[in-house]
């Protein structure tokens, strides 16, 4: 199975350099939110509870971070072996992205050191959709690190190592928790009820969360490819992402389905059409998910390397902008509150970008994760 | 894609396992009755005179800190509810303001704090149980030893009405819990017990609703008697009523609330919002509950999903 080697080469680039110094300044805004509160560096409030840290590090963080979700579940359940050399990058970042989402978690809740409550049996409520979000998101982590430590045993041992039982349980566990968690991230603003445009609250929200999460992720391993070969001077993977690319327009129309004819149901497609910020925020977020659909169902299109790397950026826009029309600009408290996030509350989300980038390039280099010959073998 | 048919077919039903697991229950939850001990209080906009006394004794009862909005704080006057402020009395204006209870041309009182709700939404939201409903009295309560100050209660909220600590390294969520330090001493919430008029008065919630149907029949500009302070006070107070809009505001929102009001302007106008009569809990928790019940779906998935594994692992061999 693997062929994957270290990329080598030097660590200390000029893009590494400028993540590392977006990351320090960063870590200045985290020291003062720590000493002097969240209010301190953020433009949170008590209407909008929630900014750009779970918003973005989180929910859209861990979209982001499906692609290793998306790929065991082409490679393992429809048993498409060829894929395989796209499992451990796409693992890589999944790994990166679940990880530094449960960082930004810690760093946006106030009593952060009480965060173990949800953990115990006395505390835990069952009824919370949150929790389970939680619980799920943590034993993600956990998983996401077991299922990649092949990887840290052959770079040390020089050996490749089998896969036993015990890690076939966490492949498929590594394939339940991410179903379970991404539809409810879509739950979780159910009980935001009156306060979430009726463009975006609905029942069905945890159903459209999971397809958008799938199709994220098959999405983010075009986009990751792409950019690995760009800034690895690698080959481009273009046929095989060719292939993979066919599974984009299927999942798309699915969702547009579900989405649209949920509207439908519920009467409030006229919402769209207001000329209102939610409306046309709502209209960007469908066309940016349409385009994709239209150039990836031609043939010629997706083994075209710009026309895919095209579409993979239309359609990560499209599902960010589909969650921060859920969580942040689909949300009105009402009673005059606004928000726009203050600079040091940025940094904090460029921090994590940039952390989760400096650590991909550093695994890349010193690890087995990418495939030795850049095409891989069908 | 070069797929067997056999093996796209068994991929295929293993999805529609995941899809029926990520799929919306229609199965309705058996709505929350009010609870029969369920404690409260009844706030009569056309019997509150502005005078703040309510605000004056929640911060002393609650030993809560002074906010003033001025720029030369002379006087307390917060604007609206805050971490600092777990009641507040706001005023509604048109026009010229001069008629009381009146929409045009008038101005209105309005009380806001916590509503304690039937179904209340922050305890459903709420990860680790730091917000409870009291299982005798259904008041909702704080427990900031348990809270993590993930705020999803006040996304969960419909009222706006729990507040975070925003400029505190060691915050907490502050919020009215109808003086339940007071209620076991055998004394009533502070709002109720300062309030002059007899606008806010405290009792059992199935007591209160009568009254407010009371009031409701009542002929415009015909003297009556209003209990003060509690209903069982023994205390009243003689005025005439006034005009009430045909509504009784917690009767029927988001489930109902133990806090019940009656005001002579619609409520949308005094900043009460206008919420459907299930609550966003019940529909929140069946959807969770129907997909997890018992975790046996998610049992059986990962069984699937290990056969799966498992194969695609002795194919390659």
């Amino acid at each position: 199975m693997s062929e994957a080697k270290p990329v080598g080469g030097k660590v200390f680039t000029g893009p590494f350099l400028f993540f590392l110094v977006i990351t320090l300044i960063g870590i200045y805004f985290l020291a003062k939110r720590f000493m002097f509160g969240i209010g301190a560096v953020s433009n949170m409030n008590d209407g909008f509870a929630w900014g750009i840290w779970i918003t973005y590090d989180v929910v859209v963080g861990t979209a982001f971070a499906c692609g290793g979700y998306s790929m065991a579940l082409l490679v393992y359940v429809f048993n498409n072996g060829e894929y395989h050399p796209l499992v451990r990058p796409a693992l890589l970042a999944s790994m990166f992205g679940y990880t530094l989402a449960g960082v930004s978690v810690f760093i946006d809740i106030g009593r952060y050191w009480h965060i173990y409550n949800v953990f115990l049996p006395w505390f835990t409520n069952f009824n919370s959709v949150l929790l389970e979000v939680a619980l799920c998101i943590a034993a993600y982590i956990a998983v996401l690190w077991i299922e990649f430590s092949p990887t840290f045993i052959e770079a040390s041992t020089g050996t490749k190592s089998k896969v036993n039982k015990l890690l076939i349980f966490f492949i498929a566990l590594g394939i339940l928790l991410p179903t379970m968690h991404q539809s409810s991230l879509g739950s979780v603003m159910i009980l935001a009820g009156n306060k979430l445009s009726p463009l975006w609250w609905t029942p069905a929200l945890p159903l459209i969360f999971l397809i958008s999460a799938i199709t994220m992720g098959y999405t983010v391993v075009i986009f990751e490819s792409t950019l690995s070969a760009l800034g690895l001077k690698r080959p481009f993977e273009t046929d095989i992402l060719a292939k993979l690319s066919l599974v984009i327009p299927i999942l798309l129309v699915i969702f547009l389905v579900v989405r649209f004819g949920d509207l439908l149901m519920r009467g409030q497609f006229g919402l769209a059409f207001s000329g209102d910020l939610q409306g046309n925020m709502f209209l960007l977020e469908n066309i940016l998910h349409i385009v994709p659909l239209v150039i990836l169902a031609s043939a010629t299109n997706r083994k075209n390397a710009k026309m895919l790397f095209l579409s993979a950026c239309c359609l990560m826009l499209g599902g960010l902008l589909f969650r921060f029309n859920t969580y942040l600009i689909g949300f009105n408290p009402g009673e005059g509150w606004n928000y726009f996030p203050a600079i040091g509350e940025q940094f904090i989300t460029y921090t994590i970008i940039s952390a989760e980038i400096l650590l991909y390039m550093i695994f890349v280099k010193k690890l087995p994760v990418l495939e030795s010959h850049g095409q891989a073998k069908v | 894609m070069k797929i067997k048919r056999r093996d796209f077919l068994k991929g295929a039903a293993g999805c529609g396992v995941l899809a029926a697991v990520g799929q919306p229950a229609n199965a309705e939850a058996k709505k929350k009755e009010r609870l029969p001990g369920a404690l409260g209080f009844l706030y009569d906009s056309t019997l509150c005179i502005g005078c703040q006394a309510c605000m004056v004794g929640c911060k002393k009862a609650n030993e809560m800190p002074v906010e003033s909005s001025d720029l030369l704080p002379i006087w307390e006057n917060p604007r609206d509810l805050s971490a600092k402020t777990l009641n507040v009395i706001k005023k509604f204006e048109s026009g010229t303001g001069t008629n009381k209870d009146q929409e045009t041309d008038g101005f209105a009182f309005v009380k806001r704090q916590c509503m304690h709700c039937v179904d209340p939404g922050c305890v459903s939201a709420c990860p680790v149980s730091a917000m409870r409903k009291n299982p005798d009295t259904g008041v909702v309560t704080y427990n900031k030893d348990a809270c993590i100050g993930c705020r999803y209660c006040q996304i969960a909220c419909p009222f706006n009405i729990p507040k975070f600590q925003w400029d505190s390294a060691f915050p907490q969520i502050v919020k009215c819990q109808l003086c339940s330090h007071l209620l076991p001493k055998g004394e009533i919430p502070a709002c109720c017990s300062s309030c002059p008029t007899g606008a806010t008065v405290f009792g059992p919630t199935s007591e209160l609703m009568a009254e407010a149907q009371r009031r409701q029949q009542m002929e415009p500009g015909k003297y009556y008697d209003y209990p003060v302070s509690s209903l069982d006070s023994g205390k009243n107070f003689s005025q005439k009523a006034a005009s009430y809009v045909p509504q009784i505001y917690g009767e029927n929102e988001v489930g109902g609330t133990q806090v019940l009001m009656l005001a002579g302007v619609p409520f949308s106008k005094l900043g009460l919002p206008e919420l459907p009569e299930k609550s966003y809990a019940s529909t929140a928790e069946t959807i969770q509950h129907t997909i997890y019940k018992g975790m046996i779906a998610p049992i059986v998935v990962l069984a699937g999903l290990y056969y799966f594994v498992n194969r695609s692992q002795k194919d390659k061999d």
